[in-house]
């Protein structure tokens, strides 16, 4: 369900965001890739995809005997939109740009 | 990663509304434009009948064919972008709304759009506009009003 504290709960752990990371650069993948991306247990893992799960920022899809995972960024979309989305966005677009830039990371 | 090459997202978002109001927002053009950031979809809303993404000033978007309509569960399209070259060459892929029930006075849509090609410039593209038009889609459904201004 769209619940804030459930998403908060769930950002709230290095590993779930490491999770969220390697969804992020590939989409789709199974617990055996998770598990050797992040260097943990399958249990461990799937605790994490879990709880990412309920807060629903993580979604599964089912392939033959495999689990997808898919990095589901609506409700990190609708907490920006509470706080940013009435700011100019285009202007923190802008800035956010300039700082990849700066930074030197690679321009998507 | 599955076995075949391939680029998919699958976003989920929980509304409160009936599948049937959910369901008349996706298939109304009228209603479409109001949450698809300013784009236009225009279609022949029936299994087999076209569809298109229009710009304001008239371009077209994106391109395809209603491929399965069944009111108020499942609508997919097949889809080709037209507007971006690199993204028009991979030709087809395929977007899939889903609606099924969810607690409370909610319904769950599930928006898929997956193309058979590994790093797609066309799920790339689109990926990042999903999310915005999804929060739009709520909002609007459950307040009346869409937070994003139109993009176009």
């Amino acid at each position: 369900m769209d619940d804030d504290d459930a998403v908060f709960r769930a950002l709230a752990e290095a590993s779930r965001r490491r999770l969220l990371d390697l969804l992020q650069a590939r989409n789709g993948r199974t617990l055996v890739e998770l598990c050797r991306g992040l260097g943990m247990t399958r249990q461990a893992v799937a605790k994490h995809a879990a709880i990412l799960g309920e807060a629903n920022l993580v979604t599964f899809l089912r392939l033959g005997r495999e689990k997808l995972h898919f990095i589901n960024p609506a409700p990190i979309n609708a907490i920006a939109e509470r706080w940013i989305g009435k700011f100019d966005r285009a202007r923190i677009g802008a800035l956010s740009e300039l700082k990849r830039n700066l930074e030197g990371e690679e321009h998507v | 990663m599955s076995s075949k090459a391939e680029s998919k997202f699958v976003y989920v978002t929980y509304i409160r509304t009936t599948a049937e109001r959910l369901w008349s927002a996706l298939t109304s053009t009228e209603f479409g434009q109001k949450y698809w950031l300013g784009a236009r979809p225009e279609a022949d809303w029936k299994k087999g009948g076209a569809w298109r993404l229009a710009f304001p000033d008239g371009r077209i978007a994106d391109s395809g064919e209603i491929v399965d309509f069944e009111p108020a569960k499942r609508l997919a399209i097949r889809w080709r972008n037209e507007w971006l070259p690199e993204a028009k060459e991979e030709g087809w892929s395929l977007c899939t709304m889903e609606i099924e029930p969810a607690a409370g006075e909610n319904v769950k849509l599930t928006v898929t759009h997956a193309i058979e090609r590994e790093n797609s410039r066309l799920i790339g593209a689109v990926s990042g506009g999903w999310p915005q038009i999804l929060s739009n889609l709520k909002s609007l459904l459950e307040t009346g009003t869409a937070i994003l201004p139109p993009k176009y």
